[in-house]
């Protein structure tokens, strides 16, 4: 094992771009020995265990150093989305684009959905589904409707797993999803600060750098986060190539993933996935700092409110009632 | 290193190894039974690597499970060494005395243990580097989990290095000087029950989840761990004085009695206390408690559990307070099996899981632990004994040839 990786390292040495600080040797120096102990037992992690090819395996090895996202300067940031994108590449067969593209300024985006008008298509979910990559085996969705009974408020009250026609009469329908809160419990409980708010607002993870240790999980009121127990499955055809570094890139397995607000498509100037795709028009998202938008309209001109106010985690999505 | 005889640290290793090596037949079968058990954890490991944590009974509504449950109940195991540690070094008492380095053998063995279930239960263990302060980034102070690395670790150093120190010295031949480790014992008792209310604080200082989010957390733990620590370490003492020629004085045994007697009574009175709340008026948020005490909408893997745990909990603590058979062993280890076990019931599983269930949206599901889980767990607990035994087998050796040299074994 140990002289296998030593060889390797060899190769990548001479053929890849990085220029060697002594953070990252002393790195590198100290895993090879921790990582030719734990070899035999954990091949399912170790970077490269299950690399086809030498260019594979000096990429997740590479990969497997770098920093995290926000410590990274913009070459930096370059230099791993390269190696992702070669990584696809060989790993699917797939050419993905992949951004790092950073929050517009004077942006901060906020979610307004309305309850009278949803009538629980779910087409916000289809469309989230394939929008952000998400596994197809354990039916992973970021968004869940459910059906409400009149004279409540609290989806915990729901049915969440209704399989019959929509409408029905006399009930409604509330979507939920991460809420973006601005104090967010699970950005507090991360012990590697491998999840953060953005400044528009999103909440993101660094999927390379959280290690899985689902505290955030047990930590958000909102049931907002989603946790990769295998490999994420995704028939190739079905795999979206437009990717972001925080947003739909395919996730690893051991990691947390949530809502982005469609963080590719959000900062590029399109709606997420899920206000495009609803019929109803029961989804409004835009700026809250621009007083000409939607969003902003709807909350001057509507009642609104939040799930869980007493919490205090100041959610950036809001119900209201036409 | 001062030279005192032409011994020195190295044949100190070599001997606790050579030492480690021999001992009769019957205490080579058990350590292979550990290593038997031991390899197939390793196996369950080895699944679990690589298809991820999916072979795993959990799923995003039940998201930890039978791992951080007993990595729960160990820390409560843990941190009982001071029970033994408190009275042996700040009131000289000299029946703990001898017993002391045994209770830190054991803290030792279970944190072992409590960084083993995190270790499994990580999603990239590999990326548990992320978490070394320098050349990680840690969430410090904000995240009470970066708090519960430092106190386990910090814990595990001091319960390991000052017995250590112990041992050389007697190793040598030579008294332990007293000043040069009392004010790591001061900061070791301050240290266990901090590593018990960090890991309790883990889980209350989660307003998501009601269940938990409940100040009486804390000290329910360090009174269940008072009275389930000092449990194992007289079935431990139990254990070494009918197996080994090492002999414990009954005066431990009366005394380990009561401080058990005494936790396990408050305890029970929190207990009751908790259960009132949830249950005089029902509200929202005792909705995890109705789960786990009776069962949400045919739901119910933790009814029987949990009143099985209660009951058993209840009779030992009886057995314990009243005392039938006047400190026969014949009562008091099985009552303090009962009890150890009763408890790991329900600071286990029936802490972790119903605080999940049901999830912030109302959604109900059952947890089961899968054989990998319950293979990954056999596997840590023989590590666990493994560990207590590698380090208690020659400190037992060393003390007795210490007692003989300087002519002061108590018959
Ligand atoms: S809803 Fe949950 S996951 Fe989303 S930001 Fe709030 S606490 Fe975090
Ligand atoms: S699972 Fe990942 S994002 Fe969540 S708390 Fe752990 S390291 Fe942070």
């Amino acid at each position: 094992m140990v002289s296998r990786k030593d060889k390797e390292g060899q190769v990548k040495k001479k053929n890849l771009l990085d220029s060697q600080t002594s953070r990252r040797s002393f790195l590198k120096g100290a895993s090879i020995a921790a990582a030719a102990g734990s070899a035999a037992l954990v091949t399912g992690c170790v970077p490269g265990a299950e690399a086809g090819s030498s260019e594979e395996f000096s990429l997740k090895w590479e990969e497997y150093f770098k920093k995290h996202y926000r410590l990274m300067t913009q070459e930096e940031k370059d230099e791993t989305i390269a190696r992702l994108v070669k990584l696809a590449k060989l790993q699917y067969d797939l050419d993905i684009q992949m951004s790092s593209r950073p929050p517009q300024e004077q942006v901060l985006y906020g979610y307004a959905f309305n309850i009278t008008r949803c009538e629980g298509f779910m087409d916000c979910v289809k469309a989230c589904v394939k929008e952000n990559n998400q596994d197809r085996k354990s039916k992973t969705q970021y968004i869940r409707t459910f059906e409400m009974e009149p004279g409540q408020l609290d989806p915990s009250t729901g049915d969440g797993k209704y399989f019959h026609e929509v409408p029905v009469d006399n009930k409604f329908y509330m979507g939920v999803q991460c809420f973006q809160c601005e104090n967010a419990p699970c950005i507090k409980a991360c012990p590697t600060k491998a999840t953060w708010r953005e400044p528009d607002g999103i909440v993101v993870v660094d999927y390379d750098w959280c290690i899985g240790c689902r505290y955030c999980m047990a930590a958000c009121p909102y049931w907002g986060r989603r946790f990769n127990w295998g490999k994420p499955e995704i028939p190739q055809e079905e795999i979206n190539t437009k990717q972001h570094y925080l947003g739909n890139r395919i996730r690893p397995k051991g990691k947390v993933e949530k809502c982005t607000f469609c963080v590719q498509r959000t900062r590029e100037g399109k709606l997420p996935a899920c206000a495009e795709a609803c019929p109803t028009g029961a989804r409004v998202f835009g700026n809250l700092l621009d007083p000409d938008s939607e969003i902003r309209y709807v909350l001057k001109h509507k009642k609104v409110f939040r799930m869980k106010e007493e919490l205090g985690t100041d959610p950036k999505f809001w119900y209201f009632i036409d | 290193m001062e030279k005192i005889s032409q011994k020195g640290f190295f044949s100190f290793l070599y001997d606790c190894f050579r030492w480690n090596m021999q001992g009769g037949v019957p205490f080579q079968i058990f350590r292979l039974f550990l290593i038997a058990g031991m390899v197939f954890g390793l196996y369950a490991y080895s699944h679990q690597a690589r298809h991820g944590l999916e072979v795993t009974g959990m799923s995003n509504i039940v998201s930890w499970g039978f791992y951080i449950s007993n990595f729960t109940f160990l820390v409560g195991v843990a941190a009982a060494a001071v029970m033994l540690i408190l009275p042996a070094y700040m009131f000289h008492d000299p029946d703990f005395h001898r017993v002391v380095l045994i209770g830190e053998g054991l803290a030792v063995g279970a944190l072992v243990m409590c960084l083993s279930f995190i270790t499994v239960d990580l999603g990239g263990p590999l990326q548990a580097w992320h978490l070394i302060p320098g050349i990680g980034l840690f969430n410090f102070p904000s995240s009470i989990l970066a708090w519960d690395v430092i106190v386990l670790n910090g814990y595990l150093l001091l319960n390991a290095l000052v017995p250590l120190y112990i041992l050389y010295s007697h190793y040598m031949g030579r008294k332990a000087d007293e000043r040069k480790y009392r004010p790591f014992v001061f900061l070791s008792i301050f240290w266990a029950f901090s590593i018990h209310m960090v890991t309790a604080f883990l889980y209350q200082g989660l307003p998501a989840r009601p269940f938990w989010n409940n100040p009486l957390m804390g000290p329910r733990f360090l009174a269940s761990a008072f009275a389930a620590g000092p449990s194992l370490i007289i079935l431990v003492l139990a254990t070494i004085h009918s197996f080994t020629s090492f002999k414990i004085e009954k005066q431990v045994f009366h005394k380990l009695r009561l401080i058990i007697v005494v936790s396990a009574i408050i305890n029970l009175i929190m207990l009751f206390s908790e259960i009132f709340k949830e249950f005089y008026f029902p509200t929202h948020h005792s909705i995890s408690a109705m789960y786990l005490f009776f069962g949400l909408e045919g739901h119910n893997a933790l009814v029987p559990w949990i009143w099985t745990s209660i009951g058993c909990n209840v009779v030992a603590t009886l057995i314990l307070a009243f005392n039938p058979g006047d400190n026969s062993p014949k009562v008091l280890l099985p009552a303090c099996l009962v009890l150890f076990i009763a408890i790991w019931m329900e600071k286990g599983i029936g802490l972790i899981v119903p605080g999940l269930i049901p999830s912030p949206m109302g959604e109900i599901v059952d947890y089961l632990p899968t054989w990998v889980e319950l293979g990954v767990t056999l596997g840590i607990f023989c590590l666990g004994i493994t560990v207590v035994s590698w380090l208690i087998h020659p400190a037992l050796i060393i003390e007795e040839r210490y007692d003989q040299l300087t002519g002061s074994a108590k018959e």
